[in-house]
């Protein structure tokens, strides 16, 4: 069951997003070159590398979706590209805020780290539109899964190469963080970090209940004779479950 | 029961492959045609009669890895419409010579391409000469040309069988091939210096040759559930 | 020992049930036709038989092997001909048939033998464009047969052919070849002429299956209602 302890987790969820908000903006210190603009940076970071675990997570789904044949890896798999994906444009949004606050510019292409999510995103931006070319479901989550296995290497690839290329100005979070942040600084970064990660995990879940709950809808209306075999098939981007002997 | 000898199915593909292309000419002439045109818009685009260094080599290696879409895109085109993917599923051969094969076509197709296109990108553009260029040159254009094919046959594999082909091939391995121009296109780029620049960073042809068997073991270990049903 | 053993097999699209819990076994030697209406799961009982769908659950052997766990030590050894003719249509039937030799790793010996038997030989040089429907689906005959399958799996085969044609090609793919086969036919009574089993095949359930002699006119009738 996809709905069990969702609720629990949503509350401790709320909290600790509450506690951090209150942490970064009245707790933590202000930045003595970027000022308050410098709060954005425990929003902006969390969520970039949650976007980033969660594009690699799913290529490990991906994985075990292809040993498997079990389409519900291919449902987690697609559900934790989609929580990526919507994370990313929200890394990008604020990064541009970042960037413009602390450089001038909306965008800096000496900047490695950006350069390479933005790559990242723009790979991950055909993932649905792959799916939805293909009307055999599948294929189509089997195809879905070679893509996202790929794409899931590439992430990291990807920023081991382009930060080969010299000069960027970047900070770099994490040996910030080790060395030069201030102690409360630190202290608000992990629990950012702790707060964006239940919060991708809760959303994860919330749409995997939600695509459980459809196809049980789907399963029962089938049993009860409205929906039959003769149906048009629904051409879809998203990975259908009724293919599992039984959706429960 | 044996299963036939790899290297003779991936020879007979080859040659079967190459044949078609020399009865259609369905990619070769496009790929050098457009090669020559596209140094022509970056003549009148950048308003420049010559290039050199960072500029002139990232004008020479887009345009390749364009005129290498035009050969993804249609390299499996005859075997999705043709039924040739499931005679070959339904032979007892190793799935992975099919990959292996249609990396060797993209490959002579690239080579034959750059054997038109740079000298042409030499006469038309290039300021410094070409010979001075020549070894480095010629290592950048293999390893950069393994890393196209490599990703070109496997994401063709992956686009051929959807309803936007044409579309999804270029999508899906630009992104993938952007290390690949970053490696060749910085590692070539002090080559087209007009005064000789010092020696070239060795890490350019590693990061290159790490990239292509990174996805050279992608493909292979993925090619397989792209041609089941 | 039976040639090709189902039970219960099933296969989904989407949501769509194209087999369901399809039971039969075939003898070697002998010969299944496989009638029904259109979209009744013909096709996709073949192309699972011949290893290229998946069954989605029950059981199915092919020559003695378990699918689709054992497919490759199966696929050696049966012939599909299906729809289309899997050859390329700019390459020659000659050249064709070579690679899928190769694919196939059996000598090339018997190509020139089998455009010979489907007479075909003076036009082996020609590319498939350039060739009939008719003249194709012989090249398509010869592909199915290079290998010497023991299992020849024909959906349609007469499709093209005219009668002519069809006596040509008939000692090869026909009864007469002393193979396995299991054919989709449209044509019920030519169908149930050259069979040993009859299944009748409707929205992917088996209606019926029995030898041609059991077979009353009625069951036929509703079958394509």
């Amino acid at each position: 069951m996809y709905g069990k302890g969702l609720r629990p987790l949503s509350l401790i969820t709320a909290a600790s997003v509450a506690l951090t908000l209150a942490a970064a903006l009245f707790w933590a210190p202000n930045d003595a070159y970027l000022g308050f603009l410098q709060k954005i940076f425990y929003v902006h970071v969390p969520l970039a590398i949650l976007t980033l675990c969660g594009f690699v997570a799913a290529g490990l789904m991906a994985i075990a979706h292809l040993r498997t044949r079990d389409p519900r890896w291919d449902m987690r798999s697609y559900v934790a590209i989609h929580i990526s994906l919507i994370f990313g444009v929200a890394v990008l949004i604020t990064g541009s805020i970042w960037a413009r606050g602390a450089w001038g510019h909306w965008w800096v292409w000496n900047d490695p780290t950006l350069v390479s999510f933005l790559l990242v995103m723009l790979l991950y931006a055909t993932y649905q539109p792959l799916r939805f070319a293909i009307e055999d479901p599948e294929r189509q989550a089997r195809y879905a899964s070679v893509f996202a296995i790929t794409a899931g290497a590439f992430v990291p690839v990807n920023f081991a190469i382009v930060r080969l290329a010299p000069a960027y100005v970047h900070p770099r979070t994490l040996s910030n963080i080790s060395g030069n942040l201030p102690g409360r600084m630190q202290v608000v970064f992990y629990l950012a970090l702790l707060s964006i990660t239940l919060l991708w995990i809760t959303l994860w879940r919330f749409e995997m209940t939600a695509k459980h709950v459809a196809a049980q809808i789907r399963q029962l209306r089938r049993l009860m004779g409205e929906e039959t075999d003769e149906a048009p098939l629904r051409r879809s981007a998203a990975p259908s479950l009724t293919h599992v002997g039984s959706v429960s | 029961m044996s299963r036939p000898r790899s290297a003779s199915v991936v020879l007979a593909l080859l040659r079967a492959q190459l044949r078609l292309e020399l009865r259609t000419f369905e990619s070769l002439p496009a790929m050098c045609l457009f090669s020559v045109t596209a140094f022509l818009l970056f003549h009148f685009g950048l308003d420049v009669d010559s290039l050199s260094g960072n500029l002139a080599s990232g004008v020479l290696w887009v345009t390749l890895l364009l005129a290498a879409l035009l050969a993804i895109n249609r390299v499996y085109v005859a075997d999705a419409e043709q039924g040739g993917f499931d005679a070959f599923v339904l032979s007892p051969a190793e799935r992975s010579t099919l990959l292996l094969a249609k990396t060797l076509v993209l490959l002579i197709y690239l080579a034959a391409v750059e054997l038109v296109a740079v000298p042409a990108f030499a006469i038309l553009l290039l300021e410094p000469s070409l010979w001075q260029a020549m070894p480095s040159l010629l290592g950048a254009l293999v390893l950069g040309n393994i890393g196209i094919a490599v990703i070109g046959a496997l994401v063709g594999a992956l686009a051929v069988r959807t309803q936007a082909r044409d579309l999804l091939g270029p999508l899906v391995s630009l992104p993938l091939l952007v290390p690949v121009l970053l490696g060749v296109a910085r590692w070539t780029a002090p080559l087209f210096d007009a005064p000789r620049a010092n020696a070239v960073a060795l890490r350019w042809p590693l990061v290159l040759a790490l990239y292509d068997a990174v996805f050279g073991l992608i493909a292979f270990a993925l090619f397989d559930f792209l041609l089941e049903d | 020992m039976s040639a090709v053993a189902l039970r219960a097999l099933t296969r989904r699209y989407g949501e769509r049930t194209a087999l369901a819990e399809v039971t039969l076994s075939l003898e070697t030697g002998q010969t299944l036709a496989v009638l029904g209406p259109n979209g009744a799961g013909k096709t996709t009982l073949l192309r699972v038989l011949a290893t290229l769908l998946r069954p989605h659950d029950g059981e199915l052997e092919v020559l003695g092997h378990r699918l689709p766990a054992e497919g490759w030590l199966v696929r050696g050894r049966l012939g599909l001909l299906a729809h289309e003719p899997m050859l390329y249509r700019e390459l020659t039937a000659r050249e064709n048939l070579r690679l899928q030799a190769k694919l196939h790793g059996v000598a090339t010996d018997r190509i020139d033998e089998l455009l010979a038997a489907v007479a075909l030989e003076r036009r082996g040089d020609e590319p498939l464009r350039t060739l009939s429907r008719g003249l194709v689906q012989r090249a398509a005959v010869c592909r199915t047969l290079l290998h010497d399958p023991e299992l020849l799996l024909l959906d349609e085969p007469y499709a093209n052919l005219d009668p002519a044609a069809r006596l040509i090609v008939e000692p090869l793919i026909g009864r007469s070849s002393g193979k396995t086969r299991v054919i989709v036919s449209h044509d019920p009574q030519a169908a149930l002429s050259e069979a040993d089993l009859v299944l009748g095949l409707s929205r992917g359930r088996a209606v019926f299956l029995a030898p041609p002699a059991e077979l009353d006119e009625g069951a036929l009738t509703r079958l394509y209602e």
